[in-house]
């Protein structure tokens, strides 16, 4: 979609930058908020480019890099961590080649980490985009990736 | 109730509500810990530091933040509020680099006042402090650097860039323990929209902003800016015989402090080692240096075989008024001709005739800080953050204040940021632009008819002219759509009071005086001139331009714009000067160059000028030049100009002499001699006048530059009470015509200066620019200026720093007419019009519209005025700088 068109859905209003952040990035295929897309919803705020880079950078959901197509974000919080989320980690880096906060050479995976995704009793856990599964331990993580092209 | 009795610390006070505890303690010297609190800035407390205690109110108060109210009992001290405040410093200290005594601030630290104050318990301090990565210093501008280990979060800087300056370069990014200050992207500031005001490193109260190559002076002297007519007021500090610091004058009511980049670390020009400091003589085609009498003993054989209308005078705009006063009564009593003109010629010469003509003036209005009370700023025609950056300032604080603000320009300048309308007219549209407005007023009743009334006329044959300007019309010559002519006059005419500003995009025409007239016709329509804040304003741009005028370096007027063909006025300097002098007008820049070359003008004397480069159509000049017998150029340095002379004398710059300048609001400030002159370079009043001795002239015999302004007093009316020791500390603005007179804040108060008293409107048509674009030159030129840079660059260019900010011409050229060409950005491309080729780089920008691309005129690489056209206003003489066609060629690299 045009950024033109994101931005008629949100009235040019401060208390909207974060909506529109989040819209313009996901709407970006390589999944991040390039500075072009920081410019455009600095305009159409009337706000600073400065100003705007700074709430960007604030939030750890908005990423300045190219992603790749599928995010991970692997629990870290502490009972995923008593549940052995560091050997998930270390797992997943393997499997894929890239280290956390990197992108795999195909575009298809970025590996981040993240605060509680809430889902505990399945511990250690992750989300892929919108996915979250649980229980990592005891999965074939080729089988789980392969899900996503 | 205005006042509310309080009390701090056990002491009672009486004081005026609206201020802040903080405040308040302050101004009665009782201290309160801060660190993010500065006078200028709206308070943030975010440090904490300022923490007191209120009596029945729970818990700690930030001082900063809280108004007085009557009855508060507050403490500054308890045990909790020590505890609070120790806590808080050491986190502060905790990610802060120990390193005092390599720091630039130590001593003047804000974080070491406080520290000694609160006191920080090392233990604790040790347990807390981390070890944090060392970020490398962003070195990246050349005249600061930002040391973000030393950076305490205040947030000053921050906040200054957007209060202050409204330039919004720096904000906080990221998060927890990696925040730092940013640009945006996190980029060197050298490549962010950072100007280099140096506003944010003045007011950093630790280390981690601080200015490069700048050495504590041993003694600070107040004078006054050279670079345009704003005339800061700056404390240039002075070590070793060299400037070594510029700090602006918080009390100035010009400046109020604040400078602009060539104001802050313009200066170094002074001390740089190709300033001239021996006369030249050219024997066999070279320079050779001579002493002075050699130098003085030819220059005065020479003249006085040209004497009459075989000589020509250029004076300066960048020399004090004593100076101007000297060489033009040198021109006049001794060389027995009015032909003496200065750049002001190039500049705002439409501005004099056409103001004399409306209003009687043509000075500005209003005085500068009347602006940030405007309701309506309209700013025509002027590029005001760049060549004018204080008064920037002003319009930026008046937008923060509710004003709004209109900006018409065929380009989208910088000041579009602040512009609730953008006019974008098509160069040279300026009187089409201003008649459809006044159309508008007239048509919706917004004219101010009791204005008219009481104090204009010629009213009737004014409306007559407006016919012509239907608004169908006016959008298809102009380009901008009709609705936005009607949405601005409706804000100029009703949200009063509305201040207007313009400069050289309004008067570099060959219809200039045409456009001054629009503009002086729309302010009496709307009875928006005479007032407080409210009026018609001409912003000069050289520091002494205004002062040039007024002492009389103009063809047809003595200082004081008393008439040459005036027999009276003849007469009274006559008996003065006990000298005849001449009773006809002399010739203008733009003419003494035709009758140069024409062989009519022998001889030429030149202060302080460099037309090669400023003079519309140079390679006309050159060839001027060329047939000189004749040609004296008085100067600082070799400027490009001074190749073609004869005899190249050295003068002093601003910083090595006494005098005054007079700024654009009409003031007259005192310049002081701040370091010894290099070399054998002498202050330009006494070359003129030791020429003036050896050629028999009397009268030339002072001591100082007071001396001068002493016989100024007598023979100028409007300077008649400007003494040194009234302007020691503030300027006084004419007319000021005897010692009791406390200067004029604002002109035509009740009655115009004009003769009778009345504003008069003029009649208009629409007269198309000289040069417009065909097939073959399909472009509009026109010329703007760059912040960094002033006019011909011979000082700014000379200035490391500016020149590493700003090192090239650049092509403003608009996607649309690049693509057409198939131009690559930062490609070289050829110039070409009717007069010349230049060579430049291409910025391909949306700053300019379809159709015009644009050049300024600092770099002698690209002399941007071999391209311009010297078709000229026939009533001021201007030539159209701002207009012409050309054709952009790609270079073939085959």
């Amino acid at each position: 979609m045009e950024r033109s068109e994101i931005l008629k859905q949100f009235e040019p209003a401060n208390e909207n930058m974060l909506n529109i952040l989040h819209a313009l990035q996901n709407n970006n295929s390589q999944n991040y908020l390039s500075e072009e897309d920081l410019k455009i919803a600095a305009n159409y705020l009337n706000t600073t480019y400065s100003h705007i880079y700074g709430v960007a950078t604030y939030y750890t959901m908005f990423s300045l890099k190219p992603r790749g197509k599928y995010i991970i974000r692997v629990c870290n919080s502490p009972v995923c961590y008593m549940e052995n989320s560091t050997k998930v980690i270390e797992k997943i880096k393997e499997f894929l080649s890239i280290e956390v906060g990197e992108t795999t050479d195909d575009k298809r995976f970025t590996l981040e980490l993240s605060e509680c995704l809430g889902r505990c009793g399945k511990a250690p856990g992750m989300m892929i985009n919108e996915d979250v599964i649980g229980n990592l331990d005891t999965v074939d993580f080729k089988s789980i990736f392969d899900n996503y092209n | 109730m205005e006042n509310a009795n309080i009390m701090i610390d056990g002491i009672n006070l009486i004081v005026k509500r609206g201020k802040t505890i903080l405040d308040i303690a302050t101004e009665n010297g009782i201290y309160i810990p801060n660190l993010c609190h500065h006078p200028d800035l709206v308070p943030s407390g975010n440090c904490r530091m300022c923490m007191v205690e209120v009596e029945g109110m729970r818990g700690q108060i930030i001082a900063c933040k809280t108004p007085v109210e009557d009855g508060m009992i507050i403490r500054t001290e308890s045990q909790e509020i020590s505890l609070i405040r120790q806590t808080t410093l050491e986190l502060i200290h905790a990610n802060h680099t120990q390193d005092c005594t390599n720091c630039y601030k130590n001593n003047q630290c804000k974080l070491q006042e406080v520290t000694a104050y609160v006191g920080v318990d090392e233990k604790r301090l040790n347990s807390l402090r981390r070890t944090k990565p060392i970020i490398e210093e962003d070195e990246s501008n050349p005249f600061f650097t930002l040391d973000h280990n030393k950076c305490i979060m205040c947030g000053i800087c921050i906040r200054t860039c957007d209060e202050v300056q409204g330039t919004n370069a720096l904000d906080y990014g990221y998060r927890g323990f990696e925040t730092v200050v940013s640009t945006f992207g996190n980029r060197p500031i050298k490549e962010s929209v950072c100007e280099s005001c140096g506003e944010c490193v003045v007011r950093c109260p630790v280390g981690a902003l601080y200015p490069k190559e700048e050495k504590l002076p041993t003694r600070e002297i107040k004078s006054i800016c050279v670079y345009c007519g704003i005339g800061c007021n700056i404390y240039f500090g002075i070590r070793d015989n060299k400037l070594v610091s510029a700090k602006g004058d918080g009390d100035s009511i010009v400046n109020k402090g604040r400078l602009c980049v060539k104001g802050r670390f313009g200066y170094k020009f002074v001390n740089h080692p190709e300033r001239l400091t021996k006369p030249l003589i050219k024997k066999n085609a070279e320079f050779v240096e001579v002493d002075w009498e050699e130098a003085l003993d030819l220059v005065a054989k020479k003249f006085a075989s040209s004497k009459g209308e075989k000589f020509a005078t250029l004076s300066s705009a960048k020399i004090p008024n004593e100076d101007n006063y000297v060489i033009q009564k040198f021109t006049r009593a001794v060389m027995g001709t009015n032909t003496i003109d200065h750049c002001a010629r190039l500049c705002h010469a439409p501005t004099v005739a056409g103001l004399v003509q409306s209003f009687g003036s043509g000075a500005m209005t209003n005085s500068i800080d009347e602006f940030t009370n405007a309701s309506t700023i309209f700013s025509i025609g002027s590029n005001t953050t760049a060549a004018h950056p204080i008064i920037g300032l002003h319009i930026k604080e008046a937008k923060r204040r509710g004003a709004k603000i209109i900006v018409a320009n065929p380009k989208e300048i910088d000041l579009c940021r602040f512009a609730d309308i953008h006019l974008q007219q098509l160069p040279g549209t300026d009187v089409v632009l201003l008649m459809g407005m006044m159309k508008v007023v007239v048509d919706e009743n917004l004219e101010d008819s009791e204005f008219i009334k009481e104090r204009c006329e010629n009213y009737d044959e004014f409306i007559k002219s407006l016919n012509e300007f239907d608004l169908d019309t006016c959008e298809k010559i102009t380009r901008v759509p009709k609705e936005k002519i009607i949405e601005a006059a409706r804000l100029y005419a009703t949200n009063k009071p509305s201040s207007l500003i313009f400069a050289m995009g309004i008067t570099q025409h060959s219809h200039g005086t045409d456009n001054v007239l629009a503009i002086s016709n729309l302010a009496q329509l709307t009875g928006s001139v005479g007032k407080e804040s409210s009026g018609v304003n001409p912003l000069r741009g050289q520091n002494n331009v205004q002062g040039a005028c007024d002492l009389g370096a103009l063809p047809n007027v003595y200082p004081g714009y008393q008439k040459v063909t005036a027999p009276e006025v003849q007469e009274k300097f006559e008996k003065y000067w006990e000298v005849k002098l001449n009773p006809d007008n002399g010739l203008t820049h733009t003419e003494i160059f035709d009758q140069i070359e024409k062989g009519q003008i022998k001889s030429l004397y030149q202060v302080g000028e460099n037309p090669v480069l400023s003079e519309a159509d140079a390679n006309h000049v050159k060839k001027a030049l060329d047939k000189l017998d004749f040609f004296v150029v008085q100067d600082i340095f070799f400027t490009e100009t001074a190749k073609y002379a004869d005899v190249i004398l050295p003068a002093t710059s601003f910083a090595e002499k006494d005098g005054t300048f007079t700024n654009t609001e009409r003031r007259v400030q005192r310049v002081r001699k701040l370091v010894e002159s290099p070399g054998e370079a002498k202050d330009d009043w006494w070359i003129t006048c030791e020429i003036a001795k050896r050629l028999g002239g009397s009268g030339f015999k002072y001591n100082t530059a007071e001396d001068i302004m002493n016989e100024i007093n007598e023979v100028t009316p409007i300077y008649g009470g400007i003494k040194y020791n009234r302007i020691d500390e503030v300027g006084l603005q004419w007319p000021c015509p005897d010692e009791n007179h406390p200067g004029t804040k604002f002109l035509h108060k009740d009655r115009f200066s004009r003769q009778g008293g009345k504003g008069k409107f003029f009649p208009l048509t629409y007269k198309a620019s000289v040069e417009l674009p065909d097939k073959e030159y399909p472009l509009i030129l026109t010329t703007d200026r760059s912040l960094y840079h002033f006019h011909t660059s011979t000082m700014s260019r000379r200035v490391k720093g500016l020149e590493s900010l700003n090192k090239e011409e650049l092509l403003l050229i608009n996607p649309w007419d690049a693509n057409q060409m198939n131009l690559k950005n930062g490609e070289f491309v050829t110039v070409k019009s009717r007069r010349g080729t230049v060579r430049v780089k291409t910025n391909i920008t949306e700053i300019c519209p379809k159709g015009v691309v644009s050049l300024t005129f600092h770099f002698h690489e690209t002399p941007t005025n071999e391209l311009t056209i010297c078709a000229i206003d026939p009533v001021s003489k201007i030539p159209e700088t701002k207009v012409c066609a050309i054709k952009v060629e790609k270079i073939d690299h085959k």
